[in-house]
Order: C-alpha cells, then structure tokens, then sequence
C-alpha cells in the first residue's frame, strides 16, 4: 500500500463533483448534480462557506451596530422618550426609555456580537475560506469536512447567542469580557442569570468553530500550495490569514479553559474566581478565589484577538492597494516580517489590559516596554502602503477607497495606544471613552474598512457580478468622515476623565459640559448606520441584479484567484490547477501593466 | 486522474492537522496549569498528596500506548482480527483510565476535599476531569474505527485513520504524564 496511492484517494473526495472520475467505468466526463442541500445548507466548498460566513456575519453587524444605535440614543437624549423603543423592546424600554439593565445588556451585547461574530467568524472565515484554496492554488480546504463543521458550529453559537436576546431576564450585560464576580455570581445581575449560562454556551461554541477553521488554513496554507508556490510567493492576505490562525488556535483554547473555571464557579461552587463577598447582604460561602487570575486568561486570548481581528484587514489591503495602484507591494518581505513580529509580540503584551489591578508596577514596565515594541512593525506597515501607492496609476475603486482609509483609520487609532500603552497614562485613561475611541478607531473601523475593501475587491469572484460603484462611493464617504465624527471627539470625553458604561452623563456635574457633543455624536451614529444599511442593500441587491462580469480577471490582478472560470465550480479550476513561476506583486514590469503568476520567467526578464 | 495528482503533498492533511490540534489542545492545559501556579503563588493554598490510584491509571495509559501501537503494525500488516483485538484492548484501557481517575475523585471527596473544597483540590478535579473527556475523545475514534473495521462493503486500506488515532491516543498520554508531574511537583 504506498502512501502516494492513499493520497490519491483522498484527493478523489475532495474533488468530488468537479472532476472526472476515472473509476466510474462509462470513461466519459461526469458531474455530480449537487442538490439545494448540499449546495447551498451543508456545503463542503469552501467559496460557499465563505459566503455563508459573510452572509451570517452581515447579520450579526446589522443587529451589533443597530445596538450601538439605541445605547447612543440613550447617551444622547437622557430625558426624551421614544415610543417606538417600547415597541421594540418591550419591558425593557418601559415609557420610551430603556432601563438601565437594558443599556448594559446592550453595551455588553453590541462588543461581543462586533468582537466575535462579526470580525473574527465574518472577517476572517469569510475571506480565509474564500482565498486560501483560490490563491494558493489548491481545489478546497485540506479538510472539507471540518470547513463545514466549522460554519456550523459558529452558526451554532450564534443560535445560542440570538436565543440569549430573548430570554426574559435577558442577555449577559457584565460587559463583553464577562470579568467576574458579576459574570460568576447568578445573583449579581439580572444578566447574569440564564443569559451568561447561554454567553458562555455560545463562546464555547464559537471557540469550537474558530479551531475547526484555524487547523485547516493552517495546514492547507502549509500542505495544498500548487507547484512553484513556495511560501515567499504567496499573496500577503494568505500570509496574514496564517498568522491569524495562529494566533487563534494557540490563544482561544486559554480562553476556553477560562470558561471552563468560571463554568465551574457558577454551578459546583468552586472559587477559582469568587472570593469573601457579600450578595445582598448575605456571606457567600467561597473564599480564596481571584477575579484577577480569570482577567489574565481572558486577556491573554482578548490581546491576541485584536489581531485576529486586523491582521487578515492587513493583509487583504496590502493586496487591494497594490493591485489598484498598479505597483508592486512595497518591501514584501518586510511586510512579512512585520506580520510575523506582530503575531508573536501579541503573546505578550496581555497585561497592559491590566494596569489598574494593582499589578506590580516593576512587571508593569516590561509590559510596556513590549507593548510600544508594537509600534515598530506596525509602523513598518504604514511605511509601506504609503510607498506602495505613492507614485502609483491608482484607480480609486471602492475597493482601493477603503484601503486608503484603513490606512488613515490605522495610523490615527494606532497613534493613540502608544499613549495608552503607557502605564502611568493609562492608569489616568482606563476605562475611560479615550480607550473607546483608540480601540473603535484602530480595531473596529479599520477592520471594517478592510472587510469593505475585501467585499468590493472579490465581490466578483464570489457572485460573477460586480457591487454598485455610485453607492460605494457614498458608502466609503459617508463611513469614513462619519467614523470621525464619532470617535474623534471621544478622545477629549476620555481626557476629561469620562468613563465608559455609564447610563446617564447629564447627572454628572463634570460631564455636563459633553451633553451637546454626545448629541453630535450620536447623531452622526444614525447617518453612518443608515449608510451600512445602504451598503447592505447594495451587497444584495448585486449578488441578483448587478453588471455580469464579463472577463476572468476584471482588475488586472496576477494572483491565481483570476484565473479560475467567472463561475467557478467546486474544484475551482476545470482543468489542471495552474503552476506558479512567479511572486504575485509583478505589476508595471519592462513596460507590462502586469504578469500573472502563472507565466513563466523569460530569460530576458529585469530581476526585482 | 492527472489533473489531481499535481497537487503536492509531504505529509498528510490530516496529520498535520492533529499535529495543530495538539498544539491548541496543549495550550488549552498551559492555560490550566499557569492559572494553578498562579493561584498557588497567592495566600491560603492547601497542598495535599494526589490520590494514590492515579499511579496505576498512568501504568493504565502507558500500557494502552503501546498496544494501540501493535495495532497500527498490524493493520499495516493486514492482520486484521490481531488489529481488532488490539484497537478493543485500547479501547477497554482507555476506559478503565478514566474509571480510575473518577475513582481517585472519588477517594479525594472522601477525604474531605470535594469539587467545592479548597481551591487546590477543585483544580484537580477540573485538569484532570477535562483530560479524561480527551482520552474518552480518543475511545469514541476508536469505536468507529472499529465499526469501519467490520464494515464489508468498503474496505479500508489506508492507514492513515489509524496512524492518526493512534498519534493522538500518544499525545493524550504524554499530556498525562505531564499532568502528573506537574501535579505531584507543584502542590
């Protein structure tokens, strides 16, 4: 039994359906018709689980983002009612106005739903399914099987998730890191009864689908690249998926154990986490515990996450911006570097979460220390894309729009964590809305104008049709000055010393002067709303009814996606997969406006 | 068939896979352990012995590490009733380990320190309860490859079912004996 004939049959199920078999004995060309089930539900193809992955993840942000609506309005008019609410809400909105509980069930709900569901499952498992196979070369994942457990165990949590809005004393609302005591005690909150219970479920769901997914890009950026694609000549998105991976098959199984202990001190009476309390006035029998040691847990997958969240938005802008200014990317292996010095540094910097929990200010200091030590790559980063279009025959296609702001987003939120990286800073910042800001800023728009970027740049590769440019354009104006608009003005909040999850500013002497700014901001919060929902209708609408792509590579790219059929099937390439002779950045080389990768290198060809 | 075999291979996916899988399962335990020494490190910790059963259940894994490997020889060899012997010995083994460790939860509630007790003795029951829900994982992959084996209709010759049960069948053992160590050391 040789191990190359074992290969072999495995790769017959993963092209099942694409392919001819030669086993079948009729000889002649066979396709496999996929029933609606198998197409559509439990796909194994990974360019449809990509789509159901964003699909999902769209949802979620319109649900997310609409939360961050009504918490504004709350922020913004404390003593107006709006009736409407209470049609919505119900009892949680009594008169027009939501209740307290309600706003920290919102708070909570709209970091978790934003963090995880939409930037971690919709971002990354929308473009690592879609992307990996396609431009490494390979015709799916190296498990299928696991790709699709993977959607559906997030699909899973994401029921769990949705049932936790429902039930009647409603969703955890502790906060989206659940820090206990609040998160351990069923009686602390009103959240923190069966809605945490199905938090935690839906978390150690969530973390399920997140490994499932990560093993397999993994192994099939390491396994499954075509001939001529050693690892220096993939795309940068793909090298930014792996880094992402694996910072998430390292980081989420630490927060999985966290759970775990804090699973247990909600129902077996441990005290890993509680210690000597008292709720409403009676003594809890546990002592000993630490809230402190389930922070470090927590951080030290929750650090790590932030770049889960950026790096595949790293990656998918390096290729967009280079693609559209028609030049290759500036210093790939510096770009590389960066990722990779990124990935490792964000192991170790947990603690500057933490500098307020009287952290011994000695260990503090190389947590610093570590913490600037960030800038560096990242700044690389910036260099380089500046000096990738600088210069450059851009074209500004929606696309290359929201690259260029993911730069701006990037450098002006990012500017904003060395100040916060800094412990006698931050120990004046924590908690307040200048942590709102530098993280909404550098995390929360940034990934989004990178996820933008990657939905118009592929949008064809994934539907054969393109999105509508006009309303593109609308969308990436309105986004980009509202986003702003909005978190800008949250620095000087944050100065003031203005914390974050309060209910009701306009009570507070010092707060008072910051009612009008709240107006201005929350405002702005509806107009940049109603403009996602403009893109949501446009990303829709397109998928039925937008301009046919009429060409295989309608941007001019070099990169393999391109060469597949406009309706590729599953399988990817009819024929044989392409081989790679070249890195994916030769764009306006000896007078070409480009190379694709599949052509070979002729003699008389300038070197890089 | 040509437009298939392009595709390179050096190890298989799949086995590459559970090398990761390992990777994430270990840190899972890393998370376990450094919280225990960090809660060792603070006031009030009460060291005691681990319960003496937990030795024979390590005789118990080690034992089952080597028969799981017999069965992987032989199923290379196509010795396939000494296969099947071999992969329900596994299996019973990885059983019995896990019945001892309940039995060693068992003798530590008896001795007054139950899940609710003192912190030290609740982390105990956590490591290594959720280790043995990865040996019981390993159990269950081996019932089905045990079913596959009986199958008539499809035949398996690929070894690779096996050889990746039985990597992870020496993983979950390994991370045992690190357990321990690091149980009966740090207490």
């Amino acid at each position: 039994m040789s191990n190359d004939a074992t290969l072999h049959s495995h790769q017959q199920e993963l092209t099942h359906g694409a392919v001819a078999h030669d086993d079948h004995g009729n000889g002649h060309e066979h396709h496999h018709e996929d029933s609606f089930i198998s197409k559509y539900v439990f796909s194994m193809d990974h360019k449809m689980i990509a789509k159901q992955f964003l699909i999902t993840g769209i949802i979620w942000a319109i649900i997310g983002a609409g939360f961050s609506v009504i918490f504004r309005l709350q922020l913004a008019f404390p003593d107006t009612a709006f009736p409407w609410l209470e049609t919505i809400l119900g009892h949680w909105a009594k008169g027009g106005r939501i209740t307290p509980e309600a706003y920290y069930a919102l708070v909570t709900m709209h970091g978790t739903i934003l963090v995880f569901f939409v930037l971690t499952a919709g971002l990354s498992g929308t473009f690592s399914n879609l992307l990996i196979p396609l431009q490494v070369g390979a015709r799916d994942m190296a498990s299928p099987f696991m790709n699709m457990l993977s959607y559906w165990f997030f699909f899973l949590a994401s029921m769990v998730m949705m049932a936790s809005l429902f039930v009647q004393t409603g969703p955890a609302s502790g906060g989206w890191t659940a820090y206990p005591p609040l998160s351990a005690l069923g009686d602390a909150s009103i959240g923190s009864r069966i809605g945490m219970d199905l938090w935690l479920t839906s978390m150690a769901l969530f973390v399920v689908s997140q490994l499932l997914g990560g093993l397999n890009y993994i192994s099939t950026i390491l396994n499954m690249r075509t001939k001529g694609m050693s690892m220096t000549r993939m795309p940068l998105p793909i090298w930014s998926f792996f880094f992402t991976a694996v910072l998430g098959v390292l980081s989420f199984p630490v927060l999985l154990s966290g759970f775990i202990l804090l699973l247990f001190d909600r129902h077996a009476g441990t005290s890993f986490y509680l210690s000597e309390l008292f709720v409403a006035g009676k003594a809890l029998s546990n002592e000993g515990g630490s809230a402190i040691l389930y922070q470090h847990l927590f951080w030290f997958l929750g650090h790590p996450e932030v770049y889960i969240i950026i790096l595949p938005a790293m990656g998918m802008v390096s290729e967009v911006l280079a693609v559209n200014s028609r030049k290759p990317i500036f210093g790939y292996l510096a770009m590389v570097g960066s990722l990779f010095a990124i990935a490792i540094l964000a192991f170790l910097v947990w603690a500057h979460h933490m500098f307020v929990t009287g952290l011994n200010p000695f260990l503090g200091a190389f947590f610093v220390l570590l913490t600037l030590l960030i800038a560096v790559p990242s700044a690389i980063k910036v260099f380089n894309w500046i000096t990738t279009i600088w210069k450059g025959n851009i074209r500004f296609t929606p696309g290359a729009l929201f690259s260029i702001g993911f730069v701006s987003t990037f450098i002006s939120g990012g500017l904003t964590g060395i100040w916060l990286g800094n412990s006698s800073i931050d120990i004046h910042l924590h908690d307040t809305y200048f942590v709102i800001a530098h993280f909404h800023i550098v995390m929360g728009v940034s990934a989004f104008f990178g996820m933008f970027a990657g939905i118009y740049h592929w949008f064809p590769k994934m539907y054969s049709r393109y999105m509508n440019n006009t309303l593109g354009y609308i969308h990436f104006w309105i986004t980009l000055v509202g986003a702003y608009c909005i978190f800008w003005p949250m620095h000087y909040e944050g100065m003031a010393g203005m914390p974050r999850r309060y209910y009701d500013y306009s009570s507070w002497e010092s707060f008072k002067q910051f009612v009008e700014l709240n107006k201005f901001i929350s405002i702005v919060v509806v107009a940049v709303f109603a403009t996602q929902l403009l893109f949501v209708f446009n990303f829709f609408y397109s998928i039925f009814k937008g301009r046919k792509l009429t060409t295989t590579n309608p941007w001019n790219a070099t990169t393999l996606e391109w060469t597949t059929p406009i309706h590729p099937g599953h399988g990817n390439w009819p024929g044989e997969i392409p081989e790679v002779h070249r890195w994916p950045y030769d764009y306006s080389k000896d007078g070409k406006d480009f190379i694709p990768q599949t052509v070979p290198v002729s003699p008389d060809e300038s070197k890089h | 068939m040509q437009a298939m075999s392009v595709q390179r291979k050096k190890i298989h996916p799949h086995k590459y896979s559970l090398w990761i899988a390992m990777g994430s399962i270990s840190m899972m335990f890393i998370g376990f352990t450094s919280a225990y020494v960090v809660k060792r490190a603070q006031a009030n910790w009460l060291a005691f012995e681990l319960p003496h059963i937990f030795w024979i259940s390590t005789a118990v894994i080690l034992v089952s590490s080597g028969t799981i490997q017999m069965a992987v020889k032989q199923f290379k060899e196509r010795n396939m009733r000494r296969y099947k012997q071999l992969i329900t010995i596994t299996a019973l083994l990885g059983v019995v380990f896990a019945a001892c460790q309940c039995f060693g939860f068992a003798q530590m509630s008896n001795h007054g320190l139950p899940l609710s007790g003192p912190v030290s003795a609740s982390f105990i029951y956590v490591i290594v309860g959720v280790h043995m829900l990865h040996v019981l994982g390993g159990v269950v992959a081996l019932l089905i490859m045990f079913a596959r084996a009986y199958r008539t209709r499809v035949r398996v010759y690929s070894p690779v079912p096996i050889e990746v049960a039985s990597l992870y069948w020496h993983f979950v053992d390994a991370l045992w004996i690190y357990l321990l160590i690091f149980l009966s050391i740090a207490r």
